[in-house]
């Protein structure tokens, strides 16, 4: 919404200046974005006639003109193509200063002298328009200053109001409202009822509840060609609204005014009587804007006994539109229920100063004020005949119930006990009627405060028009709350510190990734898609931190960053339902395992840096039993390198190497090393529970065994584990060995053995037994063989 | 004693002569050991008369004194130039660097909403977190946006499948929370939102922190206290905070709160569009329909809720001038907030 404030001034009895204006109403909550002046900064410039013209002597297309500005005859060189003897335009003599303080001198044109110059719109400031001089009215006195003459020394308001104040978006609730925040007075131009000198009226029929109120008008013998006067365009120019021709002018300049969107159809093209009613399936209009609409059944629209006319409070059909040729007129002015209009307009990709009214709400009882006010403006414009306003109603509207105010719900809420005395003045400011009730008052809200309803309502307009910076401020106290403190609950921070703690950086990256990549990443398409993305490549829901991460380090490499460690926290969506939606932990690194060091030259990072800072996180949890690593394929990652993660069994995340053919079409050169881990698999750690401390000697074993290459050292750790019994006290693999000497797909697995019982020594032949049972075992389930 | 100025003099000159602490010992055996040339002059004495025994053995021991003495003196120097010359060759440039991992850092965003969570969760208020896909009940009609309101086309909402969402705001958290809980609730809701808009100024997922109220007296006055305080704490200093009534379906009343300029101190200039003031957040009242919703007696209860843009408030408070910064995560970004 934008609006001129000379325009607001006239409707009120004490001028607002702008600047001001605009703090206080973004502080009564209808923000100000702007305060723009209505034409660029000039001086100089007068009413001039064009009184002679000849053609210029050395260019064809320039003339000389001689020029009046009421006393003096001035001779201009002009090339303006609609220049004619007789119009009246700006004249910017000699000495004027047009915007961007371009001045204006004696000069000679191709040898002719020129003594100022003749002004087009954009040359002052006031429009894009470079379609020649700015057309004066035959009426407007020579020699006047233009900045008098157009009342350009005024500003616009730039105002974006919120949805619930519909009423302000015309000047007269603007009125209203400035009216109320400064205890003016609103001082409405005198529009008196136009009474009908024909008796032609249109048949109306209303047949959906979404219009309860229909007024209608025929005025005819218009002439659709006349112009619309300079002031009025004007005023829609600086309300930003285009200027079209008369008629439309017309009912855009009464919208503007009151608030009521209207519209004009040609007679001659209405077939039949007009009914309001919504569209039958298949029905199609071409709108105003050449736009051709297949309708659907649930669109209201102004039809004719034949077909569409208008989808109703939205845009009008091209057939039914007035034209220069236009005779006779019908004028609507509806009240279109703002439930039914919520969303039409956007579902045929329209928006309009009309629909944009009608989604927010207009004033119930506008329709056939604004109908007078658009008749007494088209006679006077367009001339021509009025027939009666026809009003159809489908439904009587009941006047909205009072709202009880309660005089201990306002100090409740707003933590201020206001005075009676401010509560009834703000309230009668608003135009509302508060009627004494013993526990406050019965509120009767004017018909155009659609958005006040309720109690809560009321109490924030007195809020507002108090101030809200003048209301109390208090800080809160209530009873201590005492809480729980589970001592093995592991948050997410405490995982992301661990990782920060490790050298890795916390990336974020969007939740939507490119769907033909996750499913080449991920060997799944089941992700849920966004039906409506920012861009194709933004359309799937992530089922993994992967594709993100990937994309943050091809980022990052194509940066010339090297060596990355980024992990992120976040959901990943399995479904759209709520239990679908997990979090999880994610890591990828890639470049050197260690910053470049001036000491050694680094190696790259390899699968066990990453599966030590997974198994990191995973003791966090106390999780260092329950935690298995199964060599597994994944189809983002490197077969012969890559385990699924198992806790106590259950599927809980995933390490490894990214698989080397994704590795080459990202186009990256180095090995790229991934982690995943279900943050609700790690959620809680252990409670730490004593056992008693040997005080007799530790004993170490080592055992070093010939296996077949396929036998994961895991799997000989818990034979071992169950063979060594309760004694052992730390088994590790210290050594891992392949070579020829040991034949082919063989290996040697290094186990140390430490031993020791909590209430004695452990004798020599107590170990040895255990340690032939340990040799024994291993080789009957693998096939090991003792390595000296 | 034969010569014995000689003697000491040839002693103390082998000692003076040994370069190391191994020559020493070396000389001290041969003068002192047990086949050393003074023993042997001790172990002679035996063979003296009776009554001559006494001052030859004394002026032995002077000498044995004398060349112990200066093997002593001897040991001490080569000791100290040897543990010299030691720190001398084990001397490192400290000036190099450490080996090993320094630590990495925490997102932006991240650590913004732990400096929200820490003031909150200090003043009593728990965490609520909710899922990010959402539906439209939780989205949109418990907050009291219907289907044909106005204000969903503020929101550029996706959607997804069967009619769910992303969820557009941390909003629909608060009402999750108030359908299970009975008040007092203290609550605050960070979390990722989307919404349908890119551009310079926008990028189509951000974070929000929702916060909520309710107890029997909560009201205005309260809700401006809370914001006034945290938007305090959180910049580390008093600033100018005022509150302009705004419109949001699930409060009433509503409010944007501005913060005087950190950039220019309220003075004017491109961050704040000269006019001195910062949009930081929106709050209000729980409106009469959203405890309706949740089954909340909204006649015995009361209740606040604010909401603030994470993003928003990390680039004022860290100075980042460009908010899709925050999503492409490079490197040499992420580093300055270690």
């Amino acid at each position: 919404m934008q609006v001129s404030v000379a325009w607001l001034n006239e409707w009120l009895d004490k001028p607002v200046v702008a600047d001001q204006l605009a703090a206080q109403l973004t502080m009564a909550g209808l923000e100000v974005d702007a305060v723009l002046p209505v034409a660029g900064e000039f001086s100089g410039v007068v009413v001039g006639e064009i009184i002679a013209r000849e053609k210029h002597p050395e260019a064809d297309r320039l003339s000389v003109y001689q020029v009046s500005d009421g006393t003096a005859t001035f001779q201009v060189v002009c090339g303006a193509s609609n220049a004619a003897v007789g119009l009246k335009i700006p004249f910017a003599k000699v000495g004027a200063l047009l915007p961007e303080n371009k001045a204006i001198g004696q000069a000679k044109l191709r040898g002719v002298e020129s003594f100022g110059m003749l002004c087009g719109a954009d040359e002052l400031g006031l429009d894009d328009d470079t379609d020649g001089l700015l057309v004066l009215p035959a009426e407007a006195p020579l020699g006047v200053d233009l900045r008098a003459f157009l009342k350009l020394d005024d500003h616009t308001l730039e105002l974006d109001l919120t949805p619930n104040r519909g009423d302000c978006l015309s000047l007269r609730g603007l009125a209203r409202e400035v009216a109320a925040l400064n205890a003016l007075a609103v001082e409405e131009p005198a529009m008196p009822d136009v009474v009908a000198s024909i008796q032609d009226v249109p048949a109306i029929q209303i047949k959906a509840a979404a219009c309860p109120h229909y007024v209608g008008r025929i005025i005819r013998n218009v002439d659709a060609g006349a112009k619309t006067p300079l002031w009025m365009r004007e005023r829609l120019r600086r309300a930003g609204v285009r200027s079209i021709d008369a008629i439309v002018d017309v009912t855009n300049y009464v919208m503007l005014e009151l608030g009521q969107p209207m519209h004009a159809f040609d007679c001659a093209n209405i077939n039949g009587g007009i009914t309001v009613r919504l569209a039958a399936a298949g029905e199609s209009l071409v709108l105003l804007d050449g736009s051709k609409k297949t309708l659907t059944e649930k669109t209201l629209l102004i039809a004719d006994d034949a077909a569409p006319l208008a989808i109703a409070g939205v845009m009008g059909g091209v057939h039914s539109a007035v034209n220069e040729s236009t005779r006779d007129v019908l004028l609507e002015a509806a009240f279109f229920d703002a439930v039914a209009m919520a969303g039409t307009a956007r579902q045929y990709g329209l928006h309009t100063d009309s629909s944009h009214r009608f989604e927010r709400g207009v004033d119930p009882q506008g329709q056939r004020r604004a109908i007078e006010r658009a008749t007494a403006l088209l006679l006077d414009i367009v001339g021509g005949q009025a027939g009666p306003v026809v009003e159809s109603c489908s439904a009587q509207q009941a006047p909205a119930d009072a709202v009880l105010l309660r005089r201990d719900a306002i100090e409740r809420v707003l933590g201020l006990a206001m005075p009676d005395t401010d509560i009834v003045g703000i309230l009668k400011r608003l135009g509302c009627d508060p009627l004494p009730h013993q526990l406050g008052w019965q509120v009767s809200v004017p018909s155009w405060r659609f958005d006040i309803s309720r109690e809560v309502d009321l109490i924030e307009e007195l809020a507002r028009v108090y101030g809200y910076n003048r209301l109390p401020v208090a800080t809160p106290s209530y009873a201590m709350q005492l809480k729980p403190c589970p001592e093995t609950q592991r948050s997410d921070d405490r995982y992301r510190d661990l990782l920060v703690d490790r050298g890795y950086r916390e990336a974020i990256t969007y939740s939507f990734v490119d769907p033909a990549f996750q499913q080449q990443l991920m060997g799944q398409s089941a992700a849920v898609t966004v039906q409506n993305p920012i861009a194709s490549d933004m359309a799937a829901m992530r089922l993994s931190l992967w594709p993100g991460l990937l994309k943050a380090v091809m980022g990052n490499v194509h940066r010339q960053q090297h060596r990355v460690r980024l992990f992120e926290v976040g959901l990943v969506f399995a479904g759209a339902d709520a239990g679908a939606q997990r979090r999880r932990m994610a890591g990828i690194v890639c470049g050197l395992a260690q910053e470049p060091h001036w000491e050694a030259k680094g190696r790259p990072v390899d699968f066990f840096d990453v599966k030590s800072d997974v198994e990191a996180l995973l003791a966090l949890a106390g999780m260092d039993q329950s935690v298995s690593f199964k060599a597994s394929g994944h189809a983002a990652l490197h077969p012969g390198q890559s385990a699924q993660i198992l806790i106590n069994g259950v599927e809980s995340g995933w390490v490894g190497a990214l698989h080397p053919l994704v590795q080459q079409r990202l186009d990256l050169s180095g090995a790229i090393y991934l982690f995943e881990l279900c943050l609700d698999r790690v959620s809680s750690g252990k409670l730490p529970s004593f056992k008693s401390l040997s005080r007799f000697p530790e004993t170490r074993r080592d055992l070093a065994l010939v296996l077949d290459s396929a036998i994961s050292a895991q799997t000989v750790a818990d034979e071992i584990r169950q063979l060594a019994g309760s004694h052992l006290k730390a088994l590790s693999v210290f050594d891992q060995f392949t070579g020829t000497e040991l034949g082919n797909n063989k290996k040697s697995l290094g186990f140390a053995m430490v031993f020791q019982h909590p209430e004695r020594t452990l004798t020599d032949d107590e170990i040895t037994s255990v340690i032939e049972r340990v040799v024994q075992g291993t080789t009957d389930r693998f096939g090991a063989i003792v390595r000296n | 004693m034969e010569n014995r100025e000689a003697w000491v003099a040839e002693a103390l000159a082998a000692v003076e002569a040994a370069q190391s602490v191994a020559d020493l010992e070396q000389v001290r055996v041969g003068w002192l050991g047990k086949k050393g040339r003074v023993t042997d002059l001790l172990k002679a004495l035996g063979k003296l008369p009776v009554e001559d025994r006494p001052a030859a053995g004394a002026e032995i021991n002077v000498v044995k004194e004398q060349i112990q003495g200066a093997i002593g003196a001897r040991r001490l120097t080569l000791e100290t130039q040897a543990i010299a010359e030691r720190l001398a060759r084990e001397q490192v440039d400290v000036t190099l660097p450490g080996r090993g991992e320094l630590p990495g850092s925490l997102h932006p965003v991240t650590r913004t909403i732990r400096r929200i969570r820490t003031f909150f969760e200090s003043a009593g208020f728990d965490v609520a977190e909710g899922p990010e896909i959402e539906t439209d009940y939780y989205n949109f009609e418990a907050l009291n946006i219907p289907a044909h309101h106005p204000a969903r086309a503020m929101h550029d909402t996706f959607y997804v499948e069967d009619g769910m969402v992303l969820r557009t705001h941390t909003s629909p958290v608060q009402i999750r929370v108030m359908e299970g809980t009975k008040p007092p609730i203290r609550i605050i809701c960070p979390g990722r939102v989307y919404r349908c808009d890119s551009d310079v100024t926008h990028t189509p997922m951000f974070h929000q922190v929702e916060g909520l109220l309710i107890d029997e007296n909560t009201n205005f006055a309260e809700l401006k206290g809370v914001v006034q305080e945290f938007l305090a704490a959180f910049f580390e200093k008093p600033l100018g905070v005022r509150f302009r009534p705004s419109y949001f379906p699930f409060t009433e009343p509503s409010a944007e709160v501005d913060i005087e300029c950190v950039i220019c101190g309220g003075k004017g200039c491109r961050v704040c569009k000269h006019s001195g003031w910062l949009e930081v957040m929106g709050c209000g009242m729980v409106h009469p329909e959203v405890f309706r919703h949740t089954g909340i007696d909204g006649e015995r209860y009361q209740g606040f809720a604010f909401g603030m843009g994470v993003e928003r408030l990390a680039m004022l408070r860290y100075g980042v001038n460009d908010l899709r910064l925050f999503f492409e995560n490079d490197v040499d970004f992420l580093k300055q907030f270690s």
